[in-house]
């Protein structure tokens, strides 16, 4: 029982910085913009906040850093790909390789000692009840913080008319301009959101899931939120299930490594990648679900005809 | 007075040579800057890294060997980007070729054998192409993003190099660092000067850059994937098949990359051990774009992407300034190309206040 709510907790763990990613690029995305950089974001926010915990800034204050150091590099690429109409592929790669060196360049003061991670919080009463208290209300902050932003993000795509504006310009911003919306300003807006979640993702790595500088610590997270998004078919729900699922597998193949298995620990690693791909193929086969809620507009240059 | 950004009736064609050299003069502009920032003296500073690094002969042979794994990646991924075919991870496939060229000039039977460096090529060639050809299947046939799945299998690819030389390809005389024996000498190209690292796989690179001219410029194959870039609804139309733009383009890059990976083993390194590239099949993608997809323009782009390695490595030794410089680098030099291609094609126009 104590393993299988290690494992429980240790997937809802794992999984929360993956759901800050993939849902801020699913707002991107719903835009009908394409941030490959979510990577470099991460990395960004993750040595923002942990040299904020360094120097001795509070919590609180340490993951805002990081939220809005992912949003500043956002920007960058705001800027090339919705200002000047960049291949957004490229632009999204030049930010990923920039954050990785930024966030390098930054964490060689850091260290290699470990910080005082993100406190959980025992919820009272309810984290006393026997099994269902340490499986549900003893997590950290964010990890709550994370479910609720999927509820945010499905009511604000789904039953706002904001969110109904943002997913017309991603469908066509021509026919949007034409009604009379800011088609740039509401992507500018989408990208910086982008930003913001992946910096908050970074920074629950470093000051709460590692809690420790290493360099590229994202290790590809970044990348496995950007194919969330393709494996939910842009849909929360499933960006949801889909953390949960790659959060699992990292832990069991942590659990694997911790209990010895015959094993090499390397190829335990590849698995969460193994993974990526074979879901992938798997979601690619269903070409209509995808071409449903596949943003018509992605990833191609706008500019309103003046 | 009021500027107005607006499209230029043709592009500019002016601006296509001078937006890699507005770009280059940003980049080193915004690194003085921050030189500055950080407390160092900028002049200084941006002499360690962009001329100390080439102002011997040993620092021009160094460039010249960083070139070349860049120039021949980023012309095989070049075929691939200009049918939107997105390679990124040519860093996986050269880990591979390393590994293949590496097994078979530690364990050929023969090992002074002169068939033995045709082998590795032949081996890195191959395990590469084979690496891409993964992805390259799954994209033509099974419709699966071969973005992802590229990078994708660059960290399997890492993790299965960590293996092997952690555990059995370690070299039981090593004194149990995670690395392979040396290669016999036969399984190593030959310096032009034993008191230079540069070899005669530069040779390779040469032939490369002819290759993928010839192809982009002179082949109805190179013509037929530009047009499945440019414009896929003409391309299918006419019969192109969008499937083996899919198969030229990953493999083209599979190859270099593997290639590339074979060189470094049987050239600077010698061996294996967990890391043998400072990310070379990163930068080639930069590479690739700043050369703008064409072979003249990769050469010049290997060659300045090979001095900021250089300059980085030259900053970290004389003035103790971290090598991640180099990363930044290449990311800023990558958005100011990217942003001033824009000026191509626009341009800013005056217009009076009450326009």
């Amino acid at each position: 029982m104590d393993l299988f709510i290690a494992i429980f907790t240790g997937t809802a763990i794992a999984a929360t910085p993956l759901i800050f990613a993939a849902l801020g690029e699913l707002v991107v995305e719903k835009s009908g913009v394409l941030n490959l950089g979510i990577e470099g974001m991460m990395l960004v926010g993750a040595a923002a906040a942990f040299w904020a915990v360094i120097a001795g800034l509070p919590m609180p204050v340490a993951i805002l850093a990081g939220a809005l150091a992912g949003a500043a590099a956002s920007l960058l690429f705001g800027v090339l790909a919705l200002t000047f109409l960049t291949n957004q592929y490229a632009a999204g790669l030049a930010l990923a390789i920039f954050g990785s060196g930024v966030s390098a360049f930054l964490g060689r003061g850091f260290g290699s000692a470990p910080i005082d991670a993100l406190k959980r919080i025992h919820i009272p009463l309810l984290s006393d009840i026997p099994v269902i208290g340490p499986m549900f209300f003893r997590f950290d902050p964010m990890v709550y913080f994370a479910i609720l932003m999927f509820f945010v993000i499905s009511w604000f795509l789904y039953r706002t008319k904001s969110g109904l504006i943002l997913r017309t310009i991603g469908e066509s911003p021509e026919t949007s301009h034409a009604i009379g919306y800011p088609v740039i300003r509401i992507r500018y807006l989408a990208v910086l959101f982008g930003g913001l979640m992946a910096g908050l993702a970074g920074a629950y790595l470093s000051v709460a899931y590692t809690p420790l500088w290493v360099e590229n610590m994202t290790a590809g997270k970044g990348w496995i939120s950007l194919a969330l998004v393709v494996f939910a078919t842009w849909r929360p729900l499933r960006i949801l299930l889909g953390a949960w699922l790659f959060g699992g597998m990292t832990i069991l193949q942590l659990q694997g490594q911790a209990l010895g298995l015959a094993v090499p620990s390397e190829l335990l690693s590849a698995l969460p990648y193994l993974a990526t791909i074979i879901v992938l193929v798997i979601i690619s086969q269903n070409r209509q679900t995808l071409s449903l809620h596949f943003p018509a507009s992605l990833a191609k240059p706008f500019r309103p005809a003046t | 007075m009021l500027y107005r950004i607006e499209q230029r009736p043709e592009p500019s064609a002016s601006m296509r040579i001078a937006a890699p050299i507005i770009a280059t003069a940003l980049t080193i502009a915004v690194g003085s800057a921050m030189f500055a920032g950080l407390g160092y003296d900028p002049v200084s500073t941006l002499q360690a890294f962009f001329i100390t690094p080439i102002s011997s002969l040993n620092g021009l042979s160094e460039l010249l060997l960083k070139a070349s794994p860049l120039i021949l990646i980023a012309c095989g991924l070049a075929v691939g980007f200009r049918a939107n075919v997105w390679n990124i991870g040519a860093e996986g496939q050269l880990i591979i070729g390393a590994i293949a060229a590496c097994g078979v000039g530690l364990f050929y039977p023969n090992p002074e054998s002169p068939i033995l460096l045709p082998l590795m090529f032949v081996a890195g060639a191959a395990a590469g192409m084979a690496w891409a050809a993964i992805p390259a299947f799954l994209r033509a046939r099974l419709n699966t993003n071969e973005i992802l799945v590229t990078l994708m299998m660059t960290y399997i690819a890492t993790l299965f190099l960590s293996w092997l030389v952690h555990g059995p390809w370690r070299d039981p005389a090593g004194f149990n660092y995670p690395q392979t024996a040396l290669l016999p000498a036969a399984a190593m190209f030959e310096p032009f000067d034993y008191a230079y690292r540069v070899n005669s796989s530069v040779f390779i690179t040469v032939v490369a850059v002819v290759l993928m001219w010839l192809f982009t410029d002179r082949s109805f194959l190179g013509y037929k994937m530009k047009v499945s870039g440019a414009a896929p609804h003409a391309a299918r139309y006419a019969g192109f098949r969008e499937s083996s733009a899919v198969w030229t383009g990953l493999l083209a890059g599979g190859a270099a990359a593997g290639i590339a990976g074979m060189a470094e083993v049987a050239g600077p390194l010698g061996q294996l051990s967990p890391q043998i590239s400072p990310g070379y099949g990163f930068a080639a993608i930069i590479v690739a774009f700043i050369g703008r997809l064409n072979a003249f323009g990769i050469v010049l782009g290997g060659l300045l992407m090979s001095l900021l390695f250089l300059g980085g490595e030259t900053v970290q030794m004389n003035l103790g300034l971290s090598s991640s410089l180099t990363r930044i680098f290449q990311g800023i030099l990558l958005f100011f190309l990217l942003a001033t291609d824009f000026f191509i094609f626009y341009r800013f126009r005056r217009v009076p206040e009450h326009a």
